[in-house]
């Protein structure tokens, strides 16, 4: 019997504007109307002029270990701009530019990094999930939810967001399983920005695509130019239609690069060079389209210097909402445990004490109990 | 009112809330068509329908990762783990998901959800097929860990736990799935999540166990009342988080002497709390160290030495007579 093929597949790459300036006037006209374009670059120059804002409240000891998305900008807001507003959008961590399209409060994203849970009390009308700390596991989450919505009668998509590193967890392949065998409608979508940490996305996959990942869940699979908007508006267009017509699922893979180190606590000077950092400086994707707005007389430097002003000013609101929240009682991390908290963690939540004298000082001779009472308001007070 | 084993009890409770509840969804590995390989969820494809009750693929994380999705997005899942040995792959989604979900998003996103594992040895069943992990997930804040020991606490745990607002791990002893009957009343009632039951009341020890060793119990005390020997009183604590330890404290403060008995490994297991809980509260009131009969620090062996690892009539027996002998 002769050999025949049993299957064949391409990964169609979709660029639009280049780094030289280049426009696909075919896939790119009409694509984004100006006015949409306008508000797209300023979301993109506040989230990147907040990132700097973050990197500089954790130098300066005012938040904790920040991972910056610089750079990443245009993956997310590509997705989030596309989306319905009642999809859902269930991402990683540096999706910050497509929440805040979603209507986000920048001091949630902030309080987060702040150590605070009350950044995560996503309100549901913005139909985000909170951020996701462990790597690869949110996909599956995005697939619940979307079929809980399928089981209503809604026809609510999810949208969800992980990296080249996140994408060789279990979990991640799991999802796509899942999504596709229960025919679940979520866009994966992986940002590949090179970098897990030191670890270089090559490690991750040896093949030569990560959108190809997709192929062996039997999902259509795109890749596109991840620092260019039109790009990837273009191809979530494409990909949100297709999976809330069919019901099905599909895989996107955005190329992009992380122009900052993985985290305030990261120094990416370890382990990649200048020069290869300096090659992606040049196709940021928020200089890519400030520079075709300016050409289109879209955009000069009166608008942009009013931007800067502007965007200084509501992000300098924002650390003030997140820093002037007041601080949460002593015992908050007890109050949501449960809808119904336990006898034993009402214990432990009145006394502050998981010692058993502590909790009942009564059982302490009468002359010991004046000095536990000392040293529990000592305990009140230490951190406050 | 019907006689019936646990399994039955178990399909009964499902089937009654799911009528109630049009939220309820199952999900597992074979669950289906084939009614899950203890046939407990036997004929519930059938009378709801596919989307209510359905086959996924073969993966524990998959499987919990998307019940997460499912209860975040509203709905009320009932994953099945077809044994407890599994849990491993799901491990992360529960503890770093399901069981924080509620503190970490301070409420807006919650995580009702009914994990069914059947758990525990005695059975002659394979590797990973037998052990008793609830200790762990006890150990996990955020979890509800529930063992019944019979068919009526069975149905009654269960109804709560379909109720529940938060994740709970129902853990299904598996030696005692169609070990015996009882009568079930096939008219609604609950057990309350983390109220203990006093089985048998005594005066001179008190035994807590749980799950498949109550029955060991039971029969140990049954020994000893035939040669007319000590007044035992047993509790069944039912539920492992929230545990019932104002039942535990008033037994002990009464008898003094205590012997708790679970098929886990004995360090860590959850009779260490027990024992250190009672320790703490009844310090004036102990006659003799708290005894703990258990599983061995040992991997589960295969079935052919399982009944020397798992805590027996005679094992407790001894237990008693040393307890009371101080």
């Amino acid at each position: 019997m002769p050999i025949t093929t049993a299957y064949e597949a391409k990964i169609e790459h979709i660029s639009i504007l280049d780094e030289k300036g280049n426009f696909d006037e075919k896939l790119g006209k009409g694509l984004i109307p100006d006015a949409d374009l306008v508000k797209l670059y300023e979301a993109m120059v506040s989230c990147r002029q907040l990132d700097q804002v973050a990197f500089r409240l954790q130098r300066s000891g005012r938040m904790g270990t920040y991972p910056q998305n610089m750079g990443q900008e245009a993956t997310s807001l590509g997705a989030a701009y596309v989306l319905r507003k009642d999809d859902w959008m269930v991402t990683c961590y540096r999706e910050n530019c497509g929440l805040f399209w979603r209507g986000v409060p920048k001091e949630a994203i902030l309080l987060h990094w702040m150590g605070d849970e009350r950044g995560n009390a996503m309100p549901k009308p913005h139909w985000v999930t909170p951020i996701y700390v462990p790597l690869g596991t949110q996909m599956l989450h995005a697939a619940g939810l979307t079929m809980a919505a399928k089981y209503r009668g809604e026809d609510r998509i999810a949208c969800t967001f992980f990296g080249d590193g996140a994408s060789s967890e279990g979990d991640f392949h799991e999802a796509c399983n899942f999504a596709s065998n229960l025919k679940i409608p979520v866009v994966f979508v992986c940002q590949n920005n090179f970098w897990a940490i030191s670890t270089p996305s090559r490690i991750n996959s040896a093949a030569p695509t990560f959108a190809q990942r997709g192929l062996s869940y039997g999902m259509p699979c795109l890749q596109c130019d991840g620092n260019d908007l039109f790009a990837t508006v273009h191809t979530m267009r494409k990909s949100v239609e297709y999976s809330r017509s069919t019901g099905l699922p599909c895989f996107v893979e955005m190329v992009t690069y992380r122009l900052g180190d993985h985290t305030t606590a990261d120094d990416a000077s370890r382990y990649r060079g200048k020069d290869e950092v300096d090659a992606w400086k040049a196709r940021d994707p928020i200089i890519r389209l400030r520079n075709y707005m300016t050409a289109r007389k879209l955009w000069d430097d009166a608008k942009e210097a009013a931007l800067a002003e502007r965007v200084e000013q509501e992000n300098a609101e924002a650390v003030a909402r997140a820093e002037g929240i007041a601080s949460p009682d002593r015992a908050d991390f007890f109050n949501a445990m449960y809808a119904e908290i336990p006898q034993d963690l009402v214990i432990q939540r009145e006394t502050m004490q998981t010692h058993s004298l502590g909790q009942d000082p009564t059982q302490l001779p009468p002359e010991a109990q004046e000095r536990a009472a000392q040293l529990a308001a000592e305990a009140a007070a230490a951190h406050h | 009112m019907a006689n019936l084993n646990l399994v039955q009890a178990i399909n009964l409770a499902l089937i009654q809330e799911m009528e109630k509840n049009p939220d309820i969804v199952l999900l597992g590995e074979d669950i289906g068509v084939n009614g899950g390989v203890f046939r407990v969820t036997e004929g519930l494809q059938k009378r709801f329908g596919e989307k209510r009750v359905f086959d996924t693929p073969l993966a524990e994380s998959g499987i919990i990762g998307l019940s997460i999705g499912l209860a975040m997005g509203g709905l009320h899942p009932v994953p099945e783990i077809q044994f407890e040995g599994f849990l491993g792959p799901a491990y992360d989604q529960i503890c770093s998901h399901a069981a924080r979900m509620r503190s970490r998003t301070r409420g807006a996103f919650t995580v009702p959800m009914t994990i069914r594992i059947p758990v525990g040895g005695g059975i002659h069943a394979p590797e990973l097929h037998s052990d008793s992990p609830e200790a762990i997930y006890a150990h996990t804040p955020g979890l509800k860990v529930v063992m019944p020991s019979s068919p009526y606490d069975a149905k009654g745990l269960l109804v709560s736990a379909l109720r529940d607002p938060d994740p709970v791990m129902f853990f299904e002893p598996k030696r005692i799935y169609r070990a015996f009957r009882e009568e079930v009343p096939e008219d609604e009632y609950t057990l309350p999540i983390g109220k203990a039951r006093t089985v048998c009341e005594g005066d001179d020890l008190t035994i807590v166990s749980w799950g498949a060793s109550v029955v060991q119990c039971m029969q140990a005390i049954e020994k000893a009342s035939e040669s007319g020997g000590p007044s035992i009183e047993l509790i069944d604590l039912r539920t492992i988080y929230p545990f019932d330890m104002d039942a535990v404290e008033a037994s002990v403060r009464k008898t003094g002497r205590c012997v708790i008995v679970h098929e886990a490994p004995l360090t860590c297991g959850f009779g260490s709390e027990i024992a250190a809980r009672i320790m703490e509260k009844c310090f004036l009131e102990l006659e003799a160290p708290v005894q703990r009969v258990a599983g061995f620090d040992t991997t589960m062996p295969y079935y052919k030495l399982e009944l020397d690892y798992l805590p027996d009539a005679i094992r407790v027996t001894r237990a008693i007579h040393d307890c009371l002998a101080y």
